[in-house]
């Protein structure tokens, strides 16, 4: 009877989530840790991580009490954990794909990276230690990685810092930064990726 | 402290479930050929807005019993638009933002360690430049 029940709810949960559920649990994310006292921002934690691996002995950027940074740490290993659980439990009949537009199906085959509609992956084949090996995959994970450390800490935040907290507080400077994130990737997208195949 | 694992488990099912962690997603929202990942970003900040309007309109206590305030953040520009424009071209060319990176890693996409490691480095590098760089 209970196992019904489970099941039930395994299998809701394990439907594609649309983006108008997606999108005010996150708000409600922020809300929470707004309760917990904390704002939400997950890139601090690159900064936490270098200040506890010996970096506030190097720079006085990272000689910050990285302790009372521990709950965005927490909130980090949990995501990790989340990222387990739903991959693994909570996948659905089609297993993790991506439900992309035709549209973009059509774009991606027409800049060599060929996907077949319905049986797009939700992580790409070059995205792999196989991917790492080209320098395709170091450029878009090595580098990638690299900016994104870099751009999310001189910004003073990544899109849950900036785009979600920071907009909802209706604070200009993450509209600025949110208008700069965008025109970085419009110019990866349009200029770079289609190249890189 | 537990609790911050469980808000860290939900943000991972909300960004896993709604493919916000997929490279094909964050492809197709910079060729805008969707409104996805527009819907997600969008309806988080409307219900972000009501919710910050809420929170000082009723002045809101924390778990604390402290009044719950959202610090202003420095209103000096170029750090923004150049550190974001930095921040967009590595998300669009890996994929992923910091969240999406951690619950790909959960997701046994061990890859990931080495843009861990990256954006570490990236980080890291910010601040031996910090100094010289335009804020």
């Amino acid at each position: 009877m209970i196992e019904t029940y489970f099941n039930q709810f395994r299998d809701f949960v394990a439907q594609p989530w649309p983006w108008y559920v997606a999108g005010p649990l996150l708000a409600l994310v922020m809300f929470v840790l707004l309760y917990f006292g904390h704002e939400f921002g997950i890139s601090e934690n690159f900064r936490l991580m270098c200040a506890a691996d010996g970096a506030d002995n190097m720079n006085e950027f990272f000689k910050i009490d990285w302790r009372s940074g521990e709950w965005n740490l927490l909130v980090a290993l949990g995501a990790v954990f989340g990222g387990y659980l739903a991959s693994h439990y909570f996948l659905g009949p089609q297993g993790d794909v991506a439900h992309i537009s035709d549209a973009t199906v059509n774009s991606l085959n027409a800049i060599n990276i060929g996907v077949k509609a319905n049986e797009v992956p939700l992580v790409p084949e070059f995205i792999s230690w196989k991917g790492l090996l080209t320098w395709q995959g170091l450029l878009m994970i090595g580098g990638g990685g690299l900016m994104v450390g870099f751009g999310a800490r001189y910004a003073g935040g990544c899109t849950s810092g900036h785009a979600i907290s920071g907009l909802s507080a209706l604070q200009l400077p993450s509209l600025v930064a949110v208008v700069g994130f965008f025109m970085g990737g419009l110019l990866i997208t349009y200029l770079v990726i289609p190249y890189l195949f | 402290m537990s609790r911050y694992i469980f808000v860290g488990i939900l943000l991972g099912f909300i960004l896993y479930k709604s493919e916000a962690v997929s490279w094909f997603r964050i492809y197709e929202m910079f060729r805008f050929q969707s409104f996805h990942m527009f819907g997600i970003i969008g309806s988080a900040i409307v219900s972000g807005v009501v919710i910050v309007y809420l929170i000082k309109r009723k002045h809101m206590k924390n778990v604390e019993g402290k009044e719950i305030t959202i610090k202003d953040k420095a209103k000096t520009y170029p750090r923004y638009l150049i550190g974001g424009f930095i921040f967009g071209m590595g998300w669009a060319l890996a994929g992923a933002c910091p969240a999406p990176m951690f619950i790909l890693l959960g997701a046994g996409n061990t890859v990931f360690i080495v843009y861990l490691i990256a954006a570490m480095t990236g980080t890291f590098l910010y601040g031996k430049l910090r100094k010289s760089l335009p804020h």
